[in-house]
């Protein structure tokens, strides 16, 4: 929704200029740096010296950050730590699959209803319509409850739920690229489609989806935590970050430190997305040279 | 007494007291947002909650279960067991201003028994006819002898309805309930507000000190909380036990608390489909290892902080019917392993459905780990509560971890849960003489031949372990320092009767 | 202009049979039914079976929804199962609340947003326009039922500013109405308001490059009036859309808010609807928000053409 509002058209070639943009941009820097660390963080899970996420002590229930327990412990006695690194990786998941999928729906459909008009358009443009009319949340909760909750059900509900704004997307890029002087003159010396869409149409769709799948995993990963919050998101005694603040609101007084480490990963992650989504579509606005 | 004038004073106080707490509202906030209002309708627990104060009973119990008069002042039952002869108490008036009489009475149980929508039903079942002897006594006439009858008449089927209402508004009574209790319903907006209004003709007014109640569902424990402490309410149900350390260090909350009638266990599928068909469900050694492998003081200490009460049979082991043969049983891991050894199995792996609710998946966790060490491995499986309850009743479950909010009579604790055939038993489970004891005791009024029956039952029950119990709840409630007079009770309802807000 | 809304209302039918379908076989398929779940602890097989019955939940589903559908066109649109209340007057009920809180919500995204945005691209570049980069994307960043809860805490329970939960009625006391809405508000319409400013400033952005603000610049006009009277009204024209568009995430939004909040709205009614597969419920809720966002979209498409002259012709 967000970069549809303002499309951005570009020849293909500037794009060694948007990558030194970028790099000038220090707030899409620090983006990049908040991102990388915490994938980095889930990647090294596996291999990191910390204490089984699952494993529970009755005699450390609740305990505020201490040498033994850099981040405390939960509610049940788990070390934070190491629940908040193996929930890095489930909320980083959520955000990135849910994501690829709406991209790897929504793209194709809006290519298609760009490019054939007509019945096509119509029927996927009311069918986005239908979607966007039916709440996040209420579909969200609808598939929780029909394909179970878990983290991956909650992650095709996401995508979903993300994927008018991909459709509508791609749908009016196509249609501005096509009315293009050089794409109208290729169609009238008898390109193929295919070839036209691929020379053409993809590389101008690329930037504005790169951007709003961006800010996209950013939206993902709080509606992740928020299906957690509503008790359909990932499941014990697997962590995630959503389902840890889900489980912190009930101690909010006892246990501060149980939300307040999920709370702030959360923020930090999704600012991060923000930052580098931003910075992208700073630096590949053409109309911003 | 030994200073009349200070004693004198303190009764001038307390009138003055009592008049002042007479303009004042009572707000209080409940774990969620009642069902339809209707008592021969309704269904959940909260939905009791309001009744308590709008709907007066035939009679009621008194904190520690015995059952007194409450519309009746008086009851007898015949030789055979098969009569129960009520008089009634004179002068009382719905609050529509129709007079409560035998009559009345009568209309009341059947539309209980006849009306379509009626979930009171199976409840009074037993009663074939009544006979209205006078205006001021009525008889029950049952096909065979009912012990669970007077139980019954002190919840929803004893709640008396204005016939003339009921008569009116037939099947939408529920928006416009009309009873004989101390409040009248005045207003409602779902899931935001429930208005009761003093009703002036009822017939113990002096001990009724507010104008008004006001019910607000508020599900967030936290939430609901906090509307305490800044003031937004008077008082609050379920106050989590992980936050009663700290209410009790502000002076200006106070608590209460009584351990519930109800229980919270694992209900394990032994014959409803083949879904049973594994070694939880097949082998009573299993089940046996896994009820030993369960620390129950720890799970209680870890999840409610201590304030709940560990337990191992369907009535808590403060109840008159506990059967102290079975006594709560330490943890013993090497036992369990030796058991499921015995069973043929050095490491099992079962599945277990729970709701999604955080406290439920807290509990489910430490068993899980409990289980482990003990080589049971449990997977958990989160279902949403209709999903779950459907799950339940069709078979499709492993085991699952099940609550009951308690009822008065034993019997509505056990029977309808391991009785062959009986309307709750999910997991199929059927023993001959568990039917059979369990129907005996039924028909008895005596409580020791009932103890008898309930405690040859047990003796199997806790041999076969189609539920394993795991704790009582504990019914807490906290509120304003300022409210006087209130009285716990183990059904977990809030009378307010002799309750008053002081300025 | 008469002939394209009357177009758009022709489109809007077949998408609102095509979402109350969707909706309605959904919920179908969904495990569970309205008698079992809410039964709660009252089992007995026997009256479920005949409740079930009663309430044509054995027949086909094509046959249910066909029952649905006609008595909805006759402004019919059943009852709650749980509480045996009409539908009708449910949303009549809650609908003003939800409405109430985001026009507020929406008043608190504009009130910040918009100057923000503003400010924020005519200062490109200098602390201003981080500074409130920043706080916008922290507003994004932020999961909407953290921030209430925190709030819930530290205005309410420890300040004990504003009440910490509930819903009084504008029309019963218009101050406490406010005071209890106030926060529900702030919570929901701060993801908002940074959405908003980051629209603005990138359409500010575009405007003051543009030639007619360099003309005006050129003209000697003030900067406030080059500001506000040539650059922001033309920037509005897409900032319109989003707010619109922004409308119905706002429904979607409320949904947790009022969970948080527990107010009596929309949102709260849905979710309960939905776990209690009060399936008429749900159904009329969802029939309601769709004919709420395609009227919004109309909306934006009106507002766009009177903002926008060239579009006019299109």
């Amino acid at each position: 929704m967000t970069a549809a509002a303002d499309p951005v058209l570009l020849p293909p070639r500037s794009r060694s200029r948007a990558w030194a943009k970028l790099r000038a941009n220090p707030a899409a820097l620090l983006g990049a740096v908040l991102v990388l660390f915490f994938v980095l963080v889930a990647l090294a899970a596996p291999i990191l010296p910390i204490d089984d996420p699952t494993k529970t002590s009755w005699t450390a229930v609740r305990k505020a950050p201490s040498a033994a327990h850099w981040l405390g412990t939960d509610e049940i006695g788990r070390d934070l730590l190491s629940r908040m690194i193996w929930g890095a990786r489930a909320s980083l998941m959520a955000g990135v699959v849910s994501v690829a999928i709406a991209v790897a729906i929504g793209v194709p459909l809006g290519v298609l209803a760009g490019y054939l008009r007509g019945w096509t358009d119509a029927a996927i443009s009311r069918m986005t319509e239908a979607l966007l009319a039916a709440p996040f949340l209420i579909l969200a909760i609808a598939l929780a409850a029909f394909l179970g909750p878990s983290l991956s059900n909650a992650m095709i509900a996401i995508g979903l739920s993300a994927m008018p704004v991909f459709i509508r997307l791609s749908r009016a890029q196509t249609m501005d690229v096509l009315t293009e002087d050089y794409v109208e003159s290729a169609h009238a010396i008898g390109v193929p489609p295919l070839a036209l869409l691929w020379r053409y149409v993809l590389p101008n769709i690329f930037p504005p989806i790169l951007v709003q799948a961006t800010l996209t995993v950013a939206t993902a990963i709080i509606a992740e935590a928020s299906l957690s919050f509503l008790g359909l998101g990932q499941q014990p005694p697997a962590p995630s970050w959503g389902s840890m603040l889900n489980t912190a609101k009930n101690f909010l007084e006892q246990a501060p430190w149980m939300a307040m480490w999920p709370g702030l990963a959360i923020f930090l992650v999704v600012l991060g997305f923000n930052l580098v989504g931003d910075g992208l579509r700073d630096a590949l606005d053409p109309r911003d040279i | 007494m030994k200073n009349p004038g200070k004693t004198l004073a303190l009764a001038a106080a307390m009138a003055m007291m009592a008049h002042f707490a007479h303009a004042t509202d009572l707000r209080i906030g409940l774990q969620e947002d009642p069902d339809v209002l209707d008592p021969d309708q309704s269904r959940t627990f909260v939905g009791r909650i309001v009744y308590a104060s709008m709907c007066d009973k035939l009679v009621d119990i008194t904190p520690d279960l015995k059952i007194v008069p409450m519309l009746a002042t008086g009851w007898k039952w015949s030789d055979d067991g098969k009569a129960l002869t009520m008089t009634l108490r004179d002068g009382v008036t719905f609050q529509d201003g129709t007079p409560f009489d035998a009559e009345a009475v009568k209309y009341n149980i059947e539309r209980s028994k006849t009306f379509e929508l009626s979930r009171r039903k199976s409840e009074v079942k037993s009663i074939e006819s009544v006979d209205v002897v006078d205006p001021h006594t009525v008889t029950f006439n049952l096909a065979a002898p009912d012990a669970t009858l007077l139980a019954q008449f002190a919840d929803r089927s004893g709640m008396m309805l204005s016939p003339t209402a009921a008569e009116k508004e037939g099947a939408d009574f529920g928006l416009h309930p009309v009873c004989a209790g101390p409040f009248k319903f005045a207003e409602r907006v779902q899931q935001d507000k429930i208005v009761l209004e003093k009703y002036d003709g009822y017939y113990d007014a002096d001990k009724i000190h507010f104008d008004k109640v006001i019910f607000r569902p508020i599900p967030d424990t936290t939430v609901r909380l906090a509307n305490l402490r800044a003031g937004d309410l008077d008082m609050i149900e379920r106050l989590a036990p992980t936050d009663l350390a700290s209410v009790k260090a502000d002076d200006k909350l106070a608590t209460a608390s009584a351990v519930s009638i109800g229980y919270q266990g694992i209900t394990i599928n032994t014959a409803n489909t083949d879904r049973a068909k594994n070694p939880l469900g097949e082998s009573k050694l299993v089940r046996q290892a896994l009820s030993l492998a369960i620390d129950r003081d720890a799970l209680n200490q870890v999840v409610f902080n201590g304030a709940f009460a560990p337990g191992n049979q369907p009535f808590p082991p403060t109840s008159p019917w506990y059967d102290k043969d079975f006594p709560l049983q330490p943890r013993d891991v090497e036992k369990a392993k030796a058991l499921l050894k015995e069973a043929g199995y050095d490491k099992v792996s079962v599945e277990m459905q729970t709701s999604p609710s955080p406290q439920t998946q807290q509990v489910a966790q430490v068993i899980q780990a409990m289980a482990a060490e003990a080589g049971i491995d449990i997977k958990i499986v989160t279902k949403e509560f209709a999903t779950m309850l459907k799950d339940q009743t069709a078979g499709d479950f492993q085991s699952t971890q099940v609550g009951w909010s308690g009822r008065v009579d034993p019997d509505g604790n056990i029977y309808g849960f391991v009785v062959t055939g009986a309307g709750l038993n999910d997991g199929h489970y059927s023993n001959p003489e568990v039917d059979k004891a369990l129907s005996d005791a039924r028909l008895s009024t005596d409580p020791e031949t009932r103890k008898k029956s309930y405690d040859a039952a047990q003796a199997i029950l806790m041999d076969e372990l189609p539920i394993i119990y795991l704790y009582h709840p504990v019914w807490l409630w906290a509120y304003s320092a300022k409210l006087k007079g209130y009285t716990p009770y183990a059904d977990g309802m809030i009378r307010l009767q002799n309750v008053s807000l002081e300025n | 202009m008469f002939e394209f809304i009357l177009r758009r209302l022709l489109i809007a039918i077949p998408t609102i049979l095509l979402i109350s379908m969707f909706v309605f076989g959904m919920q179908k398929l969904l495990p569970g039914d309205p008698v079992l779940a809410m039964a709660g602890e009252e089992r007995d097989p026997a009256t479920i079976e005949m409740l079930r019955e009663k309430y044509h939940l054995n027949d086909p589903i094509p046959q249910q929804y066909l029952y649905w559908i006609t008595s909805a066109a006759r402004g019919d649109l059943g009852i709650s199962l749980r509480t045996q209340e009409p539908v009708t007057d449910l949303i009549g009920q809650k609908l003003p609340v939800t409405i109430q809180l985001a026009v507020m919500a929406l008043i608190v995204a504009l009130v910040i947003g918009i100057p923000a945005g503003v400010l924020s691209a005519y200062k490109k570049n200098t602390w201003i326009d981080w500074l409130s980069n920043i706080v916008a994307l922290s507003g994004l960043s932020i999961p909407n039922f953290w921030l209430g809860i925190m709030l819930i805490l530290l205005v309410s329970v420890r300040l004990g500013w504003l009440p910490a939960s509930g819903y009084v009625s504008p029309w019963e006391d218009p101050l406490r109405s406010f005071q209890t809405m106030l926060m529900p508000a702030v919570v929901l319409g701060t993801g908002l308001a940074a959405a908003l400013m980051r629209h603005t400033r990138s359409a500010m952005l575009g405007v003051l490059k543009s030639d007619y603000v360099r003309t005006a610049r050129a003209k000697g006009l003030s900067e406030r009036v080059v500001l506000i009277k040539h650059a922001l009204r033309n920037a509005l024209v897409p900032v319109v859309t989003v707010a619109t568009l922004i409308f119905g995430e706002l429904l979607g939004g409320a949904v947790l808010t009022e969970q948080i909040f527990t107010i009596p709205g929309f949102g709260k009614l849905v979710v309960d609807a939905v776990f209690s597969r009060d399936y008429a419920v749900v159904q009329g809720i969802v029939l309601c928000t769709a004919i709420a966002f395609i009227a919004m979209n109309l909306l934006a498409d009106i507002a766009y053409r009177l903002l926008n002259p060239r579009m006019r012709n299109q």
